[in-house]
């Protein structure tokens, strides 16, 4: 399902060194949410930076440092590789305060990425809360520009308020290209007319017509996923069909600061995405 | 050196005591920056050396956990020693190095990577175990899909005299972690101290290069059974031990043992270990701008899973008390790091047990886990009747 184009992969021979790139335009999503659309300086990457959905980049302000952030965008689309980005920290701040035209540094794609080949010919089950959604739109862009190539395509999300919501605006697209998605909140205002309560109620109700033949890909924050997962398997779906995609603390995104080691596995590297049997029986371990 | 210039180890030969000057100077006059044991603020450390006389010669270390002491050996041995808290990897991964720069320009920054050559080091005095610490660094560093070209430019460049210890401490657990006494392979020439010079042999081509050019002389037999007898002294000595028989799973396993939080009460979570460590590897880059904030250097530095922000994430700290980080410490080091490098990340040299200022030891911490694992309190308190 992997498209294949003419790829300039952005790995230079000294994974130290970042490459810049201009934030093209700002786009407001959700409260301290922003999409920044980057456009890489050097034409080979502007017309060529490949990434798979999943991925992330190290997005380097001089002078403040880097954090990792998942690319929000299409993979096939080179024209700019968005990343939706909280404000968190003193880096992803700073961030906000620029504006179009700013230059930015970046090092990536780094990690491994949601298994689209593996959707082939199943159903797919995506769970997202908060801003996980914006690691897992590439691959709703991939897998809808493959539509036929699988069955059941379904987007549970969740926020904590309805102006939470990441991508509002693509919801009726995503739909009319079939992709059922449907949304809940912890809470409501009058205004908000739909679900109310945690996502895992959604899984709870929605019919499965094939759980053995089920993909699950969720990210979203620890407790979400890890109640969701324990949704999903109740409900059949085998531990070897959960994909999850992790979080810590990132420096070098190249295995060798071990900042962001999870038990055996550097999440730079080995991850952010993993299977979920490989990592089941450390993730509900205690400040490991 | 690399594996591919390796060569079996050639005849023996023999080096007086007079002609270990000419080992310094000729490794010199190669363009090697010769760096060696040295004596400074009454420990072995290691610096850069132009002469004998930087040796710590006639002296020894004393260890046990949490005490190290240099004390006056009978005998004028150059190596005599065990190990101080220095290790090589300080030259190899430098403490603090700068991995990139930005500078400001009219129309945005000049993102760049340092490509000035890499220094040309010639090590005297690699103890085997620091030879097994540098090989695991290299699977770290320079093994995996990412390749650190820091390290990686100063290891090619790097000549390796190792000396086979003749003395070991009650710290010293190599036999256990299979990494020593005795240096086998991985360095171009290898010098054995007896009484009136040394043992030498090469190990690669530029060994035999080099010792061609030596003022040595064939060792003669009872020359070679002083050597034997002067090593094996060195294996008699080694008391400690480690069990690593399936230590993998046993600390895996064990990840809620109640010998985590006792440790915690005593572990200051100083970081010493890990500094001392030759293979722990842990950094972190930081920005380190001048005053206008248009140059900055990428600067790495040493970092420690023992310290707090270490694990540092948007919204906490994953690993908040010291027993969490303690058990990250010693199950990477002697579990997981099996799983990521395919092999255990201890070498046995001792220097965490001797530079824990309260003396916290692995090897026994390690024996109470395996000694009462999990299961078996589990089994008890059942017994017992308690939750």
């Amino acid at each position: 399902m992997t498209t294949t184009k003419n790829v300039v992969a952005c790995q230079p021979e000294n994974p130290w060194l970042a490459f810049t790139a201009r934030i093209q335009q700002v786009r407001p999503e959700t409260p301290g949410v922003a999409t920044y659309n980057l456009v890489f300086d050097a034409p080979a990457l502007a017309d060529g930076f490949c990434f798979r959905p999943g991925q992330f980049n190290m997005l380097y302000l001089p002078g403040l440092g880097e954090v990792a952030i998942s690319i929000s965008g299409d993979p096939a689309d080179y024209s700019t590789v968005p990343h939706t980005i909280r404000e968190a920290g003193s880096v992803t701040q700073a961030l906000a305060r620029l504006g179009d035209g700013a230059t930015i540094g970046v090092r990536g794609p780094f990690g491994s990425s949601w298994p689209m080949d593996a959707c082939r010919g199943k159903d797919v089950l995506l769970v997202a809360g908060g801003i996980g959604l914006a690691p897992l739109r590439p691959a709703i862009y991939e897998l809808l520009a493959n539509r036929d190539d699988f069955g059941e395509f379904t987007l549970l999300y969740g926020a904590r308020s309805p102006d939470g919501l990441l991508y509002p605006d693509e919801y009726e697209e995503w739909r009319n290209a079939g992709l059922d998605v449907q949304t809940t909140v912890d809470r409501a205002h009058v205004a908000w007319a739909g679900n109310v309560g945690v996502v895992t109620v959604l899984l709870d109700r929605l019919p499965l017509k094939r759980p053995d033949d089920t993909l699950l890909l969720t990210c979203g924050p620890e407790i979400m996923m890890w109640h969701t997962i324990q949704t999903a398997l109740r409900r059949e779906l085998a531990p070897e069909s959960v994909y999850v995609s992790l979080e810590r603390n990132m420096n070098c995104a190249i295995g060798l600061c071990g900042h962001c080691q999870f038990g055996p596995e550097f999440l730079c590297k080995d991850g952010p995405v993993f299977r979920y049997d490989r990592v089941s029986s450390i993730l509900k371990v205690d400040d490991l | 050196m690399t594996a591919a210039t390796e060569s079996t180890p050639s005849t023996h030969s023999f080096l007086l005591r007079d002609g270990l000057q000419s080992l310094i100077d000729e490794l010199s006059g190669d363009g090697f920056t010769v760096i060696g044991p040295t004596i400074d603020q009454g420990a072995i450390i290691f610096a850069e050396i132009e002469s004998v006389d930087d040796l710590p010669r006639g002296w020894t270390d004393q260890q046990q956990p949490g005490e190290y002491r240099l004390e006056r050996r009978d005998d004028d041995a150059y190596f005599g020693y065990v190990v101080g808290p220095h290790s090589w990897k300080r030259y190899l991964f430098p403490p603090l190095t700068t991995v990139a720069t930005a500078d400001r320009t009219d129309n945005g920054w000049d993102l760049k990577t340092p490509d000035e050559p890499a220094p040309r080091y010639a090590f005297l005095g690699v103890r085997a175990c620091e030879i097994a610490a540098i090989k695991i660094q290299d699977r770290v560093f320079t093994g995996g899909a990412y390749v650190d070209p820091i390290y990686q430019k100063r290891r090619e460049a790097a000549f390796i005299v190792a000396v086979n210890c003749t003395t070991a401490a009650p710290t010293c657990f190599c036999t256990s972690m299979n990494t020593g006494p005795r240096c086998k392979s991985g360095f171009d020439i290898a010098l054995t101290e007896i009484a009136d010079g040394f043992i030498v042999e090469a190990s690669s081509d530029a060994g035999e290069e080099l010792l061609g050019r030596l003022p040595v002389t064939p060792a003669a037999d009872d020359q070679l059974d002083h050597g034997e007898r002067a090593r094996q002294q060195a294996v008699d000595q080694i008391q400690r031990t480690l069990n690593t028989d399936g230590i993998r799973d046993l600390l895996l396993d064990n990840l809620e043992h109640p010998q985590w939080e006792d440790v915690a009460k005593r572990c200051l979570s100083c970081t010493n270990c890990t500094m001392v460590c030759p293979t722990c590897f842990c950094s972190t880059v930081s920005e380190v701008s001048d005053l206008t904030g248009d140059h900055v250097e990428r600067q790495r530095q040493w970092d420690s899973c023992f310290n707090i922000d270490f694990s540092y994430m948007n919204g906490g700290i994953v690993r908040s008390n010291v027993r969490s980080r303690f058990r990250q410490w010693l199950t990477h080091k002697l579990a997981s790091w099996q799983d990521q490098f395919e092999s255990s990340g201890c070498v046995g040299c001792g220097r965490c047990i001797t530079w824990c200022p309260v003396g916290i030891d692995l090897t026994a911490e390690v024996a109470t886990i395996r000694n009462v694992p999990n299961r078996a309190l589990a089994a008890t308190s059942e017994q017992e009747g308690t939750p």
